[in-house]
Formats: C-alpha cells, sequence, structure tokens
C-alpha cells in the first residue's frame, strides 16, 4: 500500500492544533511508516502538492490569503478535515467578528492605517474569521481546543489502514 | 529591481522574508514580514478579568504556559495579592516545563533537520520526519524530551494544551504525591537527552562555524529578567539590560513600568511591532531577548550542570556578550538542561505537595502589569480594568516581537553573505530561514500588542528609495 499522503495546514489559530499533533509523542514514528508528510508549517515544501490524501486545518478563515489557499486546497484534497474548535466554529479569532475589521486593527496597532487594512504586503483582514464550513465543503470535523491526541490518533490511525475513522459521544466534545 | 518571497515554514507562525535587489544584483535590502493578526487586544475589552488567564492563553499553543501564567500575574496585581509560596512555586514548575517543551521543540523537531541534514538537503525529507529516518535515536530522543515537558503541564494542569490552571491569586489545584513522583521517575531519562543534545551541539559546532559567523552576529542590546543576585531568573524578578560587551546598561528596572524604557515601532509590512530601548531610540535601541540574552545577562544558572556549561558558552565569546544569534540553539540547550535540575530542586522541596495555593480577593487596583520569561523571551501583559473587574484596555509585548529588529538585521545579513549574483540556491533560502529558525520566533504570539506607541511609516518608491517618511512620537 502506497503511504497516505497527509498535509496540515495552519490559518487562523493559535498553533495549539498542530502541537497537539505532535503530542502524539512515539505514535508520530508510527505515523511516519504509513503516511509522509506532504505539506505542513512543520516541513519544507512551499508550494501546496496535487495529491494530497488527506489535509487537517487548523484555525478560522483569517484573511484573503486563508481564503484564496483553502479554495485551492479544497480542489486538491480529497479528504479535508477540520481540525479544532476554531476550524469547526470560528472560535477565538471569530471574537472579533462583532466588530467591524478597521476598528480592531486601528486599536491593536493604534494609528489610522494599520496593516492588513487593504491589500499590501500582508494580506488584507476579512471582515469576519470564518468556519471552514462556511466557504468550502468539510468532510471531517475535529472538535477541541486543541482536539486532544489521542483523539487525533483516533480518528488518524484507521485512515492510515484505509478505514473509515469513526469518532462519537466524548470524541466530539468542544474546549 | 527585483524581489523574491519566501514564505517561512518550520517557524511557529505565519511569516514572510522579501529580498529587495538593486539594479547591480546586490541585495538592497531584506525584510522578514508576519503576515497574520487576530486582535486580541481589542476583543478581550468588556470582559471579565477572571477570564483572562484561560482567553489569552489562545494567543498561543506552543507556549500556552506563559501567557497563561503571565496573566495571572497580571491579575495578582490587580487583586494586589502575594499569592502563597507553594502557588508561586507550583507556577515555577509549570513554566520550566514549558522551557524544556518549548525548547525542545524548537531544537529536535524544527531546527535539527538542517543542522543534522545539512542547509542544502532535499526540502522533502528536510523535517521531523527526515530526522527520524537519518537518526532515529535523536528524533526519538526529542520526542520524549518534548513529551516530558508536556507531561508535567498536563500532571499540574489535567490537559497539556491550555490548561486553564492559573488564576488570578494563585492556582486552582495542588500537585498530588503520585504526581510529583510521575515526573521524578522520567526526570533521569530528560537529563540524559539534555546533555546528549549539548554534546552534539558542542562537537559539531566548528562545523557550522560559518554559519555561526553570518547568523546575525553583530553588536546589540540584551535583555532579560534575572533574580536579586543577577542569577538567571525566568517568573521573578527585575529587568536588566547589557550591551555587547556584557556591560551592563541598565539595572533592577521596576518590570511594570516597562513603558519607560521599551518603546514600540510600527512599520506597514509587518503585523509584528518593532520594541526598543527608548534611551537608544528607533532603530538603535535594537536589543534582543530569550535564551540568548538571558545568558548573557545573568551572572550565574544557579544549578552545578548548567554552570559548567555557561562556563564553556560565555568562552565562546572571550567573556563578552555572545551576538552570534546562531548560538541561540546553544543557550537554548543550556537552559534546558538547568531547567530540568531547577525541576528536580522544586520536586524534593516538601511544600510542593502544600494545598494552600490561592489567595482569594476582589479588585483592589484598576491596574495590573505581568511580566515573566517566557522560553522566546520576556513577555507582558498589562490590562487597566473597572471597579468591578472589567477589562477596559490590554496591551501585550510578546517576547518574540522584542526580536523584530534583530530579525530583520540577521536576513539582511545572510541575504548578503550568501546571495552571489543573481543565482537563487536552495542552499541560500534555507539559510534565510535558518537564520530566522535560531530565533526561535513564535509568531503565533506575535501578532498583538498595542499602546500609545510611536509610529514610523516608510514610503518606499518603485525604486525602492525612500520618498515620503512621517513619524508619530508618544
Ligand atoms: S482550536 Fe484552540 S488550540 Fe486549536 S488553534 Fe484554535 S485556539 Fe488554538
Amino acid at each position: 500500500m502506497p503511504k497516505l499522503r497527509v498535509a496540515t495546514v495552519w490559518f487562523s489559530g493559535c498553533s495549539g492544533c498542530h502541537m497537539s499533533f505532535l503530542d502524539l509523542d512515539e505514535r508520530l514514528l508510527e505515523f511516519a511508516e504509513r503516511a509522509e508528510l506532504a505539506f505542513s508549517p512543520i516541513a519544507d515544501v512551499k508550494e501546496f502538492p496535487e495529491d494530497v490524501d488527506v489535509v487537517l486545518i487548523e484555525g478560522a478563515v483569517g484573511n484573503t490569503e486563508h481564503l484564496r489557499e483553502l479554495l485551492e486546497i479544497r480542489k486538491k484534497a480529497k479528504i479535508l478535515v477540520a481540525l479544532g474548535d476554531c476550524a469547526v466554529t470560528g472560535n477565538v479569532p471569530s471574537m472579533r467578528n462583532p466588530l467591524p475589521r478597521e476598528e480592531v486593527l486601528r486599536a491593536v496597532y493604534a494609528k489610522d492605517d494599520p496593516p492588513g487594512l487593504e491589500e499590501g504586503e500582508v494580506p488584507k483582514l476579512l471582515p469576519q474569521a470564518l468556519p471552514l464550513h462556511a466557504v468550502v465543503r468539510v468532510d471531517f470535523f475535529l472538535p477541541g481546543c486543541p482536539p486532544p491526541a489521542d483523539r487525533i490518533w483516533k480518528f488518524l490511525r484507521p485512515l492510515l489502514f484505509g478505514e473509515q475513522p469513526q469518532l462519537s459521544g466524548p470524541d466530539l466534545k468542544f474546549g | 529591481m527585483r524581489q523574491l518571497r519566501i514564505p517561512v515554514t518550520r517557524i511557529e507562525g505565519h511569516g514572510l522574508i522579501t529580498v529587495h535587489l538593486g539594479e547591480d544584483g546586490r541585495v538592497r535590502e531584506a525584510r522578514f514580514h508576519v503576515t497574520e493578526v487576530r486582535g486580541f487586544e481589542r476583543f478581550c475589552l468588556g470582559r471579565t478579568l477572571w477570564e483572562m488567564p484561560a482567553l489569552t492563553a489562545r494567543i498561543c499553543g506552543i507556549c500556552p504556559v506563559s501567557h497563561l501564567l503571565c496573566s495571572a500575574k497580571a491579575c495578582d496585581a490587580i487583586l494586589a495579592v502575594r499569592i502563597p509560596r507553594p502557588a508561586e512555586k507550583l507556577r515555577r514548575l509549570m513554566n520550566l516545563g514549558q522551557i524544556v517543551q518549548s525548547h525542545a521543540l524548537s531544537f529536535f523537531h524544527l531546527s535539527s533537520p538542517d543542522l543534522l541534514l545539512g542547509w542544502d538537503a532535499d526540502p522533502k525529507v528536510r523535517n521531523v520526519f527526515g530526522v527520524v529516518a537519518f537518526d532515529r535515536k535523536l528524533a526519538l530522543d526529542g520526542i520524549r524530551l518534548r513529551a516530558f515537558g508536556q507531561e508535567i503541564i498536563e500532571i499540574l494542569g489535567g490537559k497539556r494544551i491550555h490548561p486553564a490552571w492559573a488564576v488570578p491569586g494563585g492556582v486552582n489545584n495542588p500537585l498530588s504525591e503520585e504526581g510529583r513522583d510521575r515526573i521524578a521517575a522520567k526526570l533521569p531519562e530528560a537529563l540524559r537527552i539534555a546533555q546528549d543534545a549539548l554534546s552534539f551541539y558542542e562537537e559539531h559546532m566548528a562545523s557550522w562555524a560559518e554559519e555561526i559567523e553570518h547568523f546575525g552576529k553583530f553588536p546589540s542590546l540584551f535583555m532579560s529578567l534575572v533574580g536579586p543576585d543577577g542569577s538567571w531568573e525566568h517568573y521573578g524578578g527585575r529587568i536588566r539590560f547589557v550591551d555587547a560587551k556584557r556591560r551592563i546598561v541598565a539595572d533592577g528596572l521596576d518590570p511594570s513600568r516597562y513603558q519607560e524604557y521599551i518603546g514600540e515601532a510600527v512599520e506597514t509590512w509587518s503585523y509584528l511591532k518593532f520594541p526598543y530601548y527608548k534611551p537608544l531610540g528607533y532603530p538603535e535601541g535594537m536589543y534582543r531577548v530569550g535564551p540568548l540574552a538571558r545568558l548573557n545577562c545573568c551572572e550565574r544558572f544557579g544549578t552545578k550542570l548548567a554552570d559548567e556549561a555557561l562556563l564553556r558558552f560565555r568562552a565562546v565569546a572571550e567573556g563578552k556578550a555572545v551576538t552570534a544569534s546562531f548560538h541561540y540553539h546553544y543557550a537554548r540547550l543550556i537552559e534546558i538542561l538547568g531547567a530540568l535540575e531547577k525541576i528536580q530542586e522544586l520536586l524534593s522541596d516538601p511544600e510542593i505537595l502544600s494545598r494552600r495555593v490561592r489567595a482569594e480577593a476582589g479588585i483592589n487596583e484598576l491596574e495590573g502589569v505581568g511580566v515573566h520569561e517566557a522560553p522566546r523571551g520576556t513577555l507582558f501583559h498589562h490590562y487597566w480594568v473597572d471597579e468591578t473587574g472589567v477589562i477596559q484596555r490590554v496591551n501585550l509585548i510578546v517576547s518574540t516581537g522584542h526580536n523584530n529588529l534583530a530579525m530583520n538585521r540577521t536576513v539582511a545579513q545572510i541575504a548578503e553573505h550568501w546571495l552571489n549574483g543573481r543565482e537563487i540556491t536552495e542552499g541560500l533560502l534555507n539559510r534565510l530561514e535558518g537564520g530566522i529558525r535560531a530565533y526561535d520566533p513564535c509568531l503565533s504570539c506575535s501578532v498583538h500588542a498595542v499602546g500609545e506607541m510611536p509610529l514610523k511609516v516608510v514610503l518606499y518608491g518603485p525604486d525602492g528609495e525612500v520618498i515620503a517618511e512621517r513619524t508619530r512620537g508618544i
């Protein structure tokens, strides 16, 4: 069986979901036997590749770059997974949603023309931080802030063996 | 003018480097951009003080404990309490666990691919799984050392990432005897791994001579907390600045009055602000924080093995400050060792099992500052509340931010040295990133902070010349 091509992506999140993936600890070695990391912030490939089997996405869609990338990733990945509460519901980054974008940026940078107001050297902030399913079809939702490593493993391991993951009850808890 | 755009990976966050070339093909300018912002300073307003530790922990999943503890300290100041001694010891224990896990992540998971596989290795294998294939023992050591730090956090806080454990006035759970014994049982292996990693670094140092020379080697100030006797500190103490010769520039500064000596500039091309030492102005007041700064600032570590290593570290610069940012890696490994020794000390202190872990109080001050040393450097949380404890204003200066000026300088230095003519090699690209990676920037943390800061906006023409410049002071 060829190795499963797995990608991980980081949008507007705190990286805690990625850290929880690394909390697989020794299970990472087992992961490496059956899967390869095709794209990830912890690896060096810069372009999202064409033939990805599973992509785990952390974070909400917060700016124009995330939006563009998400649409592209959806075309290239067979299974798209919302990893963690920010990706599933918007969670912490969406706490800014009731406020106008301009007000948030001006408050953070205490200036009239802060970065992110317009498309420039840094991407423009979207009016609201969105959960992934507001933009594209999501195949699996893996809640938690972050989802504990055991839950991530319970989800990933069957995929490594070509099986369908089954999550239920306490595995679907937020927070 | 030609511009390269390089997305930076294997750092904790979203970053971009741009290198601006002149007509002659030489480096005109190099910049490190941070491209993500979430807006904590604004959306925390109107929430209660009691929510702040757990909420601000979500700034960063790599060092959530830093924000948790720093926030709790700012809240302590607003309650105007001195937390029970055992609570302080427990907070220290958790912070040391976090230093171990975060430094292990930086060295083994993120940077060892460069150090082991080389700067010119195939990008497809240049990651932690490439290290697994190349040197399984080292990879496994890294995984286990990081896991050790994470387990301390889990045993204390019930969760590895985002435990809601530190609270205004102390912590909400003591340490059980069983928990203490579990940590103690794993300590010998962690100490063995830390010593092996340090020997690995010291043995290979000579082969990285060129990188050591050009990955951000320049004079600058260094800032960190130090203890009352000038020893290494991570939780309390006062602020010290030293210069490149390791002469003390300022000492015993009150951390809660940081605004008197730290200014912050903003540039339109990065979401990350640029702090500087006010007496020297912007950008001359560049300083570095984090492991390298802490070792340069302190007189001694205060534990046996780390102090022996510190002597060897000092010898690298003949007793002056170590100004090569590459040696952040070196400093990090020494700190892991020392943190483990301090964990050992705390575990043998009977008070660590005390159940007196929280002081109860209401709102007694309308403003409070929390400061401590996060793995990446000094972290500041500053809150203003109303009489009922509702947040009115928030200012955060995150560890990585302090290094912003130095990181930009580093990028330029590397580009100047390795960019020859117009050929852009994989080795150059990776060295640019490697230079940034040495600082272990946590970009997740980096995208906040506010306050009345001086602003500098520079407008560049098509050829990169400055056509307008506007500065707004405080
Ligand atoms: S779900 Fe929680 S852990 Fe994951 S990115 Fe969001 S805030 Fe961080």
